[in-house]
């Protein structure tokens, strides 16, 4: 037996490897000095669980800026933390819905998603009654003259705010996360839109954003917040937050407050006097895919 | 047996105090909406003074005035005056005989809906707006039910998703 020979050409050594790398880094440093100021700040940006109270306030103008050079319009991007001795629940009367989706259009509108392509977080699923609470017999696309549809129930599905989340586990990265206050949130500026998430999520409640969100200037809803509604860019995911925009400051998710229906309850599953409290303990209650052990903090239950 | 009737405070002084008792109740009431009167209905006094227009207690048809009113509530026998006071039309009453102002006609529903009225009270039948942890704003239970026809009325829906195999490229990529 011989050796084989060694490959032909200069050796493929670490003096070699050193030089190509520096050359590489130099490059990508020139691009990075070619950019503006602010490209680099957003190339650098780190998470935002770990940025400093004064890299978050530069990072929230920085993005603002962006925002109004895009739209054309100030754009608010807050960042309240989670209230103390909170957390977020949420209750559909699957009784009384009826299935108009005006939760899923109000949505929209409050939460900035793209108009084209479109992204709703709501999805309304018309169910038969013969066959109770199946996903196989829902129809999302159902279109009559008038709802609700003799023979039919409804039951709006969007993020179940997952306390035992799959969607977190999942990611890669550490861009989707579950706040102190329950609420499920994405980094769009650390998300790199792999979708492990979506895939991960039994209630299909996650969106990507596979062009650029179309959102026409005057639609933009410019009360956001840094972890919610602020527009996002093409490429990441996202979902519903309870409208952390608003909760945060003691308002309803804005699918609560449009339902014509009263089906749609909130409130602070800490707070033993809360309509959510007050729900789960004298109606009969439903968890989507319990068995999943995904514990949802988004509640189905029989209002009558 | 028992106590001595004389003992007993007299009657008109218990009526009083279960009046103020009453009215401490409805004081403490929930924040609602003045009722949704058709535009120039209210007051029904100026119509039904008592004078030019008598009270007919005979249950009827109604011809003219009214005549657009469907009732579709409940057992066949109600109509107007199981509701509306005949002496003052101002105001409701309960079955007891005590008139209530239609601005807390939640009581008189509550009478036969009382599981109803329970759940309204603690915020979980009918809409709320407002403050999850502050001040709320309650409706009415006839600002969503007609109380002459109060079935919740069919509303025509909000269009479907755009299904997937729908949504057109753009040129250039995915949008």
């Amino acid at each position: 037996m011989t050796c084989p020979h060694p490959p032909e050409g200069p050796e493929p050594g670490r003096r070699r490897f050193l030089g190509a790398a520096t050359t590489a880094m130099g490059a990508a440093l020139a691009t990075l000095a070619g950019c503006g100021r602010d490209q680099v700040e957003a190339f650098l940006q780190h998470n935002f669980r770990e940025l400093t109270p004064d890299e978050l306030r530069d990072t929230v103008a920085r993005l603002e800026r962006e925002a109004r050079s895009k739209y054309g319009k100030e754009i608010h991007i807050g960042t309240e933390p989670a209230l103390p001795g909170v957390l977020f629940g949420y209750a559909l009367d699957l009784s009384r819905c009826i299935g108009c989706r005006r939760c899923a259009k109000a949505c929209v509108k409050e939460n900035n998603q793209s108009r084209g392509p479109q992204i709703e977080w709501i999805r309304v699923l018309q169910m038969d009654k013969e066959q109770g609470v199946d996903v196989t017999h829902a129809d999302p696309y159902y279109d009559p003259e008038l709802v609700p549809q003799e023979g039919h129930f409804y039951m709006p599905v969007q993020c179940h705010q997952c306390r035992n989340a799959p969607c977190t586990k999942v990611c890669p990265v550490g861009a989707t996360w579950q706040e102190r206050d329950g609420v499920v949130v994405v980094d769009y500026n650390w998300c790199i839109g792999c979708r492990y998430c979506m895939a991960a999520c039994p209630y299909g409640a996650r969106r990507f954003n596979w062009g650029e969100p179309g959102l026409p200037a005057e639609e933009v809803n410019p009360d956001t917040h840094y972890l919610g509604n602020r527009p996002r860019p093409k490429g990441v995911v996202e979902k519903c937050t309870y409208c952390i925009q608003r909760v945060r400051k003691g308002r309803y998710p804005a699918c609560v407050e449009i339902c014509p229906t009263g089906s749609r309850k909130f409130g602070n599953l800490a707070d033993p006097a809360s309509e959510i409290r007050y729900i789960l303990e004298h109606k009969r209650v439903f968890i989507f895919k319990e068995e999943l052990n995904t514990k949802p903090k988004f509640f189905y239950f029989y209002g009558v | 047996m028992g106590i001595p009737a004389t003992l007993l405070p007299p009657r008109w002084i218990l009526g009083f105090a279960l009046a103020l008792l009453g009215a401490r109740l409805r004081a403490q009431d929930i924040q609602v909406p003045p009722p949704p009167f058709t535009e120039g209905i209210f007051p029904c006094s100026a119509c039904h003074d008592g004078k030019t227009l008598k009270v007919n207690p005979v249950r009827r048809e109604l011809q003219g005035m009214h005549a657009d009113i469907q009732l579709q509530h409940g057992p066949a026998s109600r109509w107007c005056l199981d509701c509306h006071d005949p002496q003052d039309r101002d105001r409701l009453h309960l079955a007891s005989g005590e008139k209530i102002s239609f601005k807390v006609s939640y009581e008189l529903c509550g009478q036969c809906h009382g599981e109803k009225l329970r759940d309204w009270r603690a915020g979980v039948h009918g809409k709320r707006t407002g403050s999850w942890n502050g001040p709320k704003q309650y409706l009415l239970c006839v600002n969503c039910h007609n109380p002459h026809s109060p079935h919740f009325q069919a509303l025509k829906p909000m269009p479907p998703p755009v299904r997937p195999e729908a949504i057109q490229a753009r040129r250039g990529g995915a949008l």
